[in-house]
């Protein structure tokens, strides 16, 4: 019985590097991971790689296209932060991005007269709030009955994407759109200006103040350290007289306000109309996002361009004859690779004699 | 010792038959610890402790939290394994590497958690982790299981879904788990806690049946009263060693409890002026129920006095935790008063009891009274993060530090750095800090639970000694502890708690140990009712 084995044992405190490093070994991990995938498929994993790299952040346009990309990532996975900080499983940043296009599409097809500087912050304010209140749907049975958030967010994301679908496919539709599932185009009031002479709108820049204005709510202001100590112990917060109801309306609404952002710049930004597909699961990558990030909204801005780029060369080796959804694979073992990981913040791997008895 | 069933599945439920023959018959024990003796850092668990059990009773191991019971149990199922001593299963030696052997030798542990599968069936639970066939025969399992029930009494449906049975049910299905896989040797760890009145009349005729049927039964319990009531013989263990085993018949309710607690101590008490006149905190008639949805407060009373120190003694769980947090506001009065300075704050959310100047020091240190993954820093704001004076909107990181960094200069805590989580901390340095942060907003009452468990001699003394500063200082002290030493030592009146009222509440001067150990047992104390 004494044979040598493999153990883990508990770890005090994790060096600050050592979770840097796992974040980067588990996109190490999940291209190769991805690599025997092309293998088998016939393809040169090298070669498809530096073709989705050179897509993405090899040229002006590409890179354009990254930026833009990452800013529903960005903004979705702001919002998912906050409300994983505290615990709370808001996995339906879709949904909430969906809700926030749907009311910022209103204010833009059925106020057309409104001047840009009233338009716009009304679109902005619209989708706050049906974000926000979105994501209450789901965050008042957890706060007063205990349901769990989990699923009724998730659940709460196929609502919102039908609702916008029957608005696209119904009422909405563009008389002029073909029979395409679209409204008619906004009018120019209710368009995002783009950046310079860049194809860049100006959501990068409401992500990037949203990301500093997270970073000094959650560690330097009152609210972040309740939100943090609740996270952290929900006894020790209520022993210290926070309210942890109220903290759970709270944070629950700012996530879904964020992802009602990433819902309003991309109707605002990119598309100019409310439409089918609006987000090809943005809401859902911000979830790994968020994590890959961990949690930090820095680190999640990185990761953000990251990802986007990862989805801009996704499109581009479709021209090498490979499906898109490589990416999604992709994603996914990053994901996987990096939760498998987090073993190791925790314990470290022993080889040697497991100290019988206790 | 066992044969291992060829076809694996059913393995015979008449086990417990088997001991009559040798055991029973010739008074070996059939279970024997001998000097049994183990160690953690800075602790001794168990210190030379022997008991042993014959087929046929039914045996209490009685003490305190923190007396030791719990490892000794741990050690003999195998979870454990003791540094010095010996374990005789029917006067063979044997040495239990892993939980396996110790249930192949027969011995079965109900836990206080039960370690039950909820969404799979009573038969499927009892299977669970035995040796199969590739193929279950579920329908084999059930007779088997029904079997058991017959013979014990143990009547539970061997279809039925976990979630569907309640506590009790659950219980025997635990039971049923263990004589399944042919344990003779039956452990429970606190089978009451969980339990109805009716319940634990059930329960025990259940294992009295065992018992009756040549198997050992061992319970572990802190109420003094079930263990007259069902118990043949009672080992107490105090501080990790066995006190005394004693017949049932040889003893009384009464000595049991002073066992408990010890007798020799010293009664140095540390110097003092005399307690103020004027009453901070007053508690009247209140009621209140624990986690389980029953009664745990049952009429408390009690007035503290400026610049006095009260000991709540009592066995643990007979409400002192639940005071403690109806008093901070954690927990819902049903019916009574507090009374803060002649306010009334019953039922007020914590937040405004803390701010009226109520300091808690809670049992549970880490995990209630500090976030062990917050820094110090973090930590130290639990409590005063909504003042003017650390900030408005942002908090001001520095001062916060500053703070931080005076405490923990101040009371001497010892910690590598004011950046690192908190659960780096040794236990008497976290206290420290709790305590430093407790007092620094000038409370008016503190309200502390076991402030020195787990404690060493060291830190124990800068505990006792902080609170006798607050105590002239004019702050009035509620201490629950579950040892009278300190009591003596510290407090300026004792209440003794039982059943979730005081039996009495007395000046420590006149109070003497039996008469404590009577009212921690259940007798009305004879010095006068609380204040």
């Amino acid at each position: 019985m004494n044979n040598k084995i493999l153990f883990l044992e508990k770890r005090g405190a994790a060096p600050a590097y050592l979770s840097f490093l796992i974040a980067l070994l588990s996109v190490v991990f999940a291209l190769l991971f991805g690599a025997v995938f092309l293998i088998l498929t016939g393809h040169n994993p090298v070669d498809v790689y530096s073709l989705m790299f050179g897509g993405a952040f090899g040229s002006a346009y590409g890179l354009s296209e990254t930026a833009t990309k990452a800013i529903p990532l960005m903004l979705a996975g702001l919002g998912g932060s906050i409300a994983f900080k505290m615990l709370l499983w808001n996995i339906g940043a879709e949904g909430q991005l969906y809700m926030g296009a749907f009311a910022a599409s209103y204010v833009a097809l059925f106020h057309p007269e409104l001047p840009i500087y009233i338009m716009l912050p009304a679109m902005f304010l619209a989708a706050v709030v049906a974000g926000g209140v979105w994501a209450l749907v789901s965050a008042v049975p957890r706060a007063y009955l205990g349901v769990n958030e989990t699923i009724t967010s998730l659940l709460l994301n196929y609502v919102a994407i039908l609702w916008v679908d029957y608005l696209v496919y119904g009422p909405w539709k563009d008389p002029k759109g073909f029979n395409f599932p679209l409204t008619a185009p906004f009018v120019e009031a209710a368009q995002l200006p783009y950046i310079g002479s860049t194809r860049i709108h100006y959501g990068l820049v409401i992500g990037l103040v949203g990301a500093v204005l997270l970073y000094f709510v959650l560690n330097r202001s009152r609210w972040g350290y309740e939100i943090r100590v609740i996270g952290e112990s929900q006894k020790a917060a209520q022993y210290g007289g926070m309210n942890i109801r109220r903290n759970i309306l709270l944070v629950m609404f700012l996530s879904g306000a964020f992802a009602g952002i990433a819902g309003v710049s991309e109707v605002a930004g990119i598309t100019h109309r409310l439409q089918h597909g609006l987000s090809p699961g943005y809401g859902y990558t911000a979830i790994i996002i968020a994590w890959l990030g961990k949690l930090h909204p820095a680190a999640v801005v990185i990761v953000s361009f990251l990802f986007g780029g990862l989805l801009v060369g996704g499109y581009t080796i479709q021209t090498a004859g490979l499906p898109a959804a490589t990416v999604s694979m992709l994603q996914g073992a990053v994901l996987f690779f990096l939760l498998g990981g987090e073993l190791l913040n925790r314990y470290r791997i022993r080889l040697g004699f497991r100290k019988g008895g206790n | 010792m066992f044969f291992m069933v060829a076809e694996g599945l059913v393995r015979p439920a008449v086990s417990c038959i088997t001991c009559q023959g040798d055991a029973y018959m010739t008074q070996i024990p059939l279970v024997e610890m001998r000097g049994i003796t183990k160690r953690f850092p800075g602790v001794v668990a168990n210190d030379n402790v022997n008991i042993e059990a014959y087929a046929g009773e039914i045996y209490a191991l009685l003490g305190e939290n923190g007396a030791g019971k719990s490892t000794l149990m741990n050690i003999l199922t195998g979870l454990y394994r003791p540094d010095e001593g010996e374990i005789y299963i029917r006067g063979e030696k044997r040495v239990f590497s892993s939980p396996k052997d110790a249930i192949d030798a027969g011995i079965g542990m109900v836990h206080q958690h039960f370690k039950l599968v909820y969404p799979f069936t009573v038969a499927e639970n009892v299977i669970l982790g035995q040796p199969t066939s590739t193929f279950l025969d579920m329908e084999k399992v059930e007779q088997a299981i029904e079997e058991i029930s017959q013979k014990y009494g143990l009547w539970v449906e061997p279809k039925a879904k976990i979630w569907q049975l309640g506590v009790g049910e659950q219980q025997r299905v635990e039971i049923i788990k263990m004589l399944y896989r042919g344990a003779n040797i039956l452990i429970l760890d606190e089978p009451t806690a969980v339990l109805t009145p009716q319940e634990v009349r059930d329960l025990f005729a259940t294992l009295r049946q065992m018992a009756d049927q040549g198997c050992a039964v061992i319970f572990i319990t802190h109420k003094l009263h079930e263990v007259m009531a069902f118990a043949d013989k009672i080992t107490v263990l105090r501080g990790g060693k066995s006190v005394a085993s004693l017949k049932k018949e040889d003893t009384t309710q009464e000595e049991l409890a002073r066992l408990m607690v010890g007798r020799e101590f010293s009664r140095k008490r540390i110097p003092r002026k005399p307690a103020g006149d004027e009453t901070i905190l007053k508690i009247e008639n209140l009621h209140a129920l624990n986690d389980k949805g029953r009664k745990a407060l049952d009429g408390v009373n009690l007035e503290l006095k400026k610049g006095e120190i009260v000991g709540i003694a009592g066995v643990a769980g007979n409400g002192q935790r639940e005071l403690a947090e109806v008093i901070t506001g954690l927990r819902p009065a049903t019916e009574g008063k507090v009374w803060l300075d002649g306010r009334d704050i019953t039922n007020r959310p914590p937040r405004q009891i803390i701010d009226a100047g109520i300091s808690h020091v809670p049992e549970d240190r880490l995990g209630m009274g500090l976030i062990p993954n917050l820094n110090s820093i973090d930590n130290v704001a639990l409590k005063c993060y909504r003042s003017q004076e650390v900030g408005k909107l942002l908090l001001d990181t520095a001062c916060l530090k500053e703070r931080a960094a005076k405490m923990v200069a101040d009371f001497n805590v010892k910690q590598a750095s004011l950046y690192m989580p908190v659960k780096m901390m040794s236990g008497g340095n976290l206290q420290k800090l709790l305590l430093a942060r407790e007092i620094s907003n000038n409370p008016r009452v503190i309200v502390a639970v076991y402030p020195v468990r787990g404690l060493d001699i060291g830190a124990t003394e800068a505990v006792h000694e902080l609170l006798m500063q607050e105590r002239e200082k004019g702050t009035g002290v509620l201490m629950v502890s579950e040892d009278l030493e300190e009591i003596f030592k510290v407090a300026d009146r004792v209440a003794v708690m039982y059943g979730g009222k005081f039996m009495g509440v007395l000046p420590v001067e006149e109070a003497e140990v039996e008469q404590i150990g009577l009212m921690m047992a259940g007798s009305p104390g004879v010095g006068g009712v609380a204040s």
